[in-house]
């Protein structure tokens, strides 16, 4: 086969061609699948793509179609992907957990008439999905456990498309060929459903322009390589797995490792060692809770020694990542660290070969982030949107920063409106809206500058970006001062006992909160005080946990009371909700976002108690369990107040 | 379906049930004085799922030991695939195809799920023990074989998570998964569940009646089983045997058994108004 020129890669299926002619036979994809890793190598992978798109292309599957993608990370599942762009039709993957009734909306929305998902679970959402919505017309399966006994006039094997594109191949291939040639740079080439923190979720269009460039730019900043390894274990509706699993691994060819399960995902993280790694906040926090937790259970001498190794981490570490001048003391202290806690520590997380590791979707706690970076991990802020084909500031090596998200990604431009939003214009930029031209004129003007919904700032000599918050959250309390939910939250939210905080205090006289109580870090530490408790909903309510919690909140008071702009946001009165805030109650997005109007609403109760003084007040909520049954939760919630650290005063007393 | 009994019928959701498999012949068993089951008669057939449920101490353990061999009825004979079956050892039986549960786990606590479900290839290694310490040609290929076959079963089971876990540092529900792994990677053709569900809470239920009915489907094994649960019963099985005081009170399918009036009698009490 020819070598495909640079101005030919104009499509994920070019990427794929390309890729098989100069490295056919390295692996593209690997699976643990019967307790061994299987891997493909990009030869065989075109193989498998090719003939499931003629497959599919024998089902009718024409340009323009959208086909929904359901599924957990699997190879096959990337497959269907790329098969659907090399009929130039476009591949819309959903959130797998999301319920029948959301997936229904979508559905409708794009007019998938073809849905390939992954196993019977997916299956039994879409059946129940077609009662109501008419246009779906196939469903290809690809795990048939559990499906041998359904009607299959409307159900397809992925294994009998791709048998049947093997069949077609010798007489099809030049067709096939012909599509995949005629595919152009402003073609739609993946449509991704944003989670929406408001209102019904929108169709961003993405076009091969887009993914092309950005992926391009973006390995291009990190120098990725075709021997990086990656973990692909993020829900493959959310743009950042498309970008790496399918938009940077087809660019620069590297490989795509694919779990067995998503419980046994810290194992196979371990036996792959990624050396490019990708996790929102809430990946990291959950580890370094387990890892603390651990600690906790661990002997004397262990638990000093990791204390202290910590503590020096914490204080060279960092340094020694950046390339800052650090001691020769600290440096060989460091290195016996590294030796026996730092080095098995990362080999247990799985992170022992990273080279460049990322957080994005939310703000990171920065005590979490430090963690990781004293470790001597690589791990930097990503900031980015759908729309944005994810990257828009991000750090450089050498520039880490817990409190900026980065500078402009290449090719990004950056302005700070008046109101203090950020907006930008870059290659990436969407193209729209799926049916929504309205909302796409809101967020892009005509010269292209996509508004971002958060506030922050440029700092002026480093060029580095510093979000705030929502722009929308962002608020005026009714003394006037700044209010910055999300800022406080994070705060807390580095406490292991804490999973999830909602603030409150826009236009009002002082600030409460909502807590949701971490249950396996708290479970744990009940288990160790012999608490018995049966629910969350009686954790949450124990005095000794209300204790813990309010002392938290009164030390972040104190850290909160020395900024002098965001002092006003200490929390006066606080309360442990009855339940965990869950995505399936549309508390939270799929991206386990807090939904703050939806919680307003729902909670109006108990936030009005909040503020008027009351120590209790009952309450009942309606909740949605996994299966998409509905019941309720009753519970008598008492409410704390805390102490808050007046600033005039301590103004006065200086 | 008026001739269930004869066997060889297609199930409404497309399964095959075919002939007789397993007979019983007006089965008497007696310790000492005590009759634990009097004079049963009843048939399994193949591909079905067969319950047999009844208070306690109705005599269903005792029932479900009959059928493995393990206890050998006084009076009455078993018909094991068209022919008496005589007094086996629990080797033989599994060298049959049948393979158990148990009500309380017996598993091998210390070692790992794995190994746990690899013992249950047993009756499938042929390989001398000689060979297999030296561990080389024929018995290193057989121990792949009976490890991917293993692997097969882990994946449908999905306990992929716990595979090098020791058994004793599972909990109860994940315990008779494992339980049930070890059973399927015998390959029986009649699988024996001794209360698969007891102690489990809703969700375990569920994924457990999710795994039987898989298993049936998919591999076509038939399945026995005694269940306290009278709603997990009725979703179920194909057809059910009600047992009280040792004896057979009702025989069909599950709404036939529900309507039965001996059978509300004996599971609800009799109302006396």
């Amino acid at each position: 086969m020819n070598t495909v020129s640079t101005n030919e890669l104009v499509s994920i299926p070019a990427l794929l061609l390309r890729n098989v002619s100069i490295r056919g036979d390295m692996p593209a994809y690997r699976e643990k699948e019967f307790g061994i890793w299987q891997s493909w190598t990009w030869s065989q992978t075109s193989l498998e793509i090719e003939n499931f798109a003629l497959g599919l292309r024998d089902l009718g599957v024409e340009k323009g179609d959208f086909v929904a993608i359901v599924g957990r990370n699997r190879p096959a599942m990337y497959w269907a992907m790329v098969a659907v762009q090399m009929l130039n039709a476009v591949p819309v993957p959903l959130y797998q957990d999301s319920v029948a009734e959301e997936m229904a909306y979508v559905l409708e929305h794009c007019g998938a008439k073809y849905v390939i998902v992954g196993d019977q679970e997916q299956v039994d959402k879409i059946l129940e999905v077609q009662e109501s919505v008419s246009g779906i017309e196939k469903i290809i399966y690809f795990d048939a456990k559990g499906l041998r006994k359904y009607e299959h006039s409307r159900l397809s094997s992925f294994i009998e498309v791709q048998e049947k594109g093997q069949s077609l191949r010798e007489s099809q291939l030049t067709k096939l060929d012909k599509i995949r040639s005629s595919i152009t740079l402003d073609d739609i080439c993946v449509m991704l459903y944003t989670s929406g923190t408001t209102g019904r979720p929108k169709g961003v269009v993405l076009s091969n322009r887009n993914i092309i460039e950005t992926s391009k730019n973006s390995a291009e900043f990190d120098n990725l390589k075709s021997s990086e390894e990656t973990v692909a274990y993020l829900p493959m509706a959310w743009v950042g797995d498309f970008i790496f699993s399918i938009g940077q691994a087809y660019w620069t060819g590297f490989c795509v490792n694919c779990p067995e399960s998503p419980e046994t995902l810290n194992t196979d993280l371990r036996e792959i060692g990624p050396s490019y790694y990708f996790a929102p906040p809430r990946v990291f926090e959950t580890q370094l809770t387990s890892v603390m937790i651990r600690m906790e259970d661990a002997g004397n001498f262990k638990k000093w020694l990791f204390e202290k190794s910590m503590a020096l981490a914490k204080r060279v570490g960092g340094n020694i990542l950046d390339g800052n001048s650090v001691g020769v003391i600290d440096r060989i202290k460091y290195f016996l660290g590294d030796i026996f806690i730092f080095g098995p520590l990362k080999n247990t997380l799985g992170f022992s070969k990273i080279r460049v590791g990322y957080t994005a979707g939310e703000a990171i706690g920065p005590e979490i982030f430090e963690f990781y970076r004293s470790l001597g991990i690589n791990l930097k802020q990503l900031y980015g949107q759908t729309e944005a084909s994810v990257f828009i500031t991000q750090h450089p090596d050498g520039e880490v920063r817990s409190d900026t998200v980065g500078v402009a990604s290449p090719g990004v431009e950056l302005k700070v409106a008046e109101s203090g939003e950020v907006f930008y214009r870059s290659p990436g930029v969407f193209i729209e809206y799926f049916k929504n031209s309205e909302s796409t004129g809101e967020t892009k003007d005509r010269d292209g500058w996509v508004a971002t919904g958060d506030a922050g700032f440029v700092e002026e000599e480093t060029g580095h970006l510093r979000i705030i918050d929502r722009a929308k959250d962002v608020g005026k309390m009714l003394d006037g001062s700044l209010f910055a939910p999300k800022y406080v939250e994070n705060k807390l939210k580095f406490y292991p006992n804490i999973l999830e905080v909602v603030v409150f205090g826009n236009g009002r006289e002082f600030c409460t909160a909502f807590i949701n109580i971490d249950l396996i870090a708290v479970g744990n530490w009940a288990e160790r005080m012999n608490i018995a408790y049966s629910s969350y909903q009686e954790l949450a309510g124990h005095d000794l946990v209300m204790g813990t919690i309010k002392e938290h909140i009164e030390e972040i008071n104190q850290s909160i009371s020395e900024d002098s702009m965001l002092a006003g946001c200490q929390i006066n009165r606080f309360l442990v909700l009855h339940k965990e805030l869950d995505a399936d109650d549309g508390e939270l997005t799929r991206t386990r976002k807090v939904r703050r109007n939806i919680i307003e609403d729902k909670f109006s109760d108990l936030i009005t108690a909040l503020y008027d003084g009351s120590s209790s007040v009952s309450t009942e909520t309606e909740v949605t369990y996994e299966d998409g049954r509905k019941g309720s939760i009753k519970a008598t919630l008492t409410i704390h107040d805390t102490k808050t650290i007046d600033i005039s005063q301590r103004m006065a007393a200086e | 379906m008026s001739n269930e009994s004869e066997g060889n019928f297609v199930t409404t959701d497309g399964r095959n049930i075919g002939g007789v498999m397993m007979e019983m012949k007006n089965i008497t068993l007696r310790f000492g004085g005590v009759v634990a089951l009097e004079n049963i008669s009843f048939n399994i057939l193949e591909g079905e799922v067969r319950a047999i449920i009844g208070p306690n101490g109705a005599g269903k353990s005792s029932m479900l030991n009959v059928i493995s061999g393990f206890y050998i009825p006084q009076e009455g004979e078993v018909i094991f695939q068209g022919s008496p079956r005589p007094s086996l050892k629990p080797f033989e039986v599994a060298h049959q195809g049948i393979a158990r549960t148990f009500q309380n786990i017996a598993l091998f606590e210390g070692m790992s799920v794995l190994d746990n479900v690899m013992t249950g290839r047993l009756t499938k290694m042929k390989t001398g023990i000689f060979s297999q310490m030296i561990w080389a040609g024929k018995a290193e290929r057989e121990e792949i074989e009976n490890r991917e076959a293993v692997e097969k079963i882990i994946d449908f089971l999905e306990i992929q998570a716990i595979r090098k876990t020791p058994v004793s540092r599972l909990p109860y529900g994940l315990k008779k998964r494992v339980e049930l792994a070890r059973a399927l990677a015998a390959e029986p053709n009649l699988l024996l569940l001794d209360e698969p569900m007891a102690g489990m809470n809703v969700e375990e239920k569920q994924d457990m009646s999710r795994f039987i009915l898989d298993v049936n489907s998919e591999f076509g094994t038939t399945i026995a089983l005694i269940e306290h649960d009278m709603g997990v019963v009725m979703d179920l099985s194909d057809r059910v045997v009600v047992m009280d005081y040792g004896r057979k009170i009702g025989d069909g399918t599950p709404d036939e058994v529900r309507n039965n009036q001996e059978v509300i009698d004996a599971y609800l009490g009799v109302s006396h108004d």
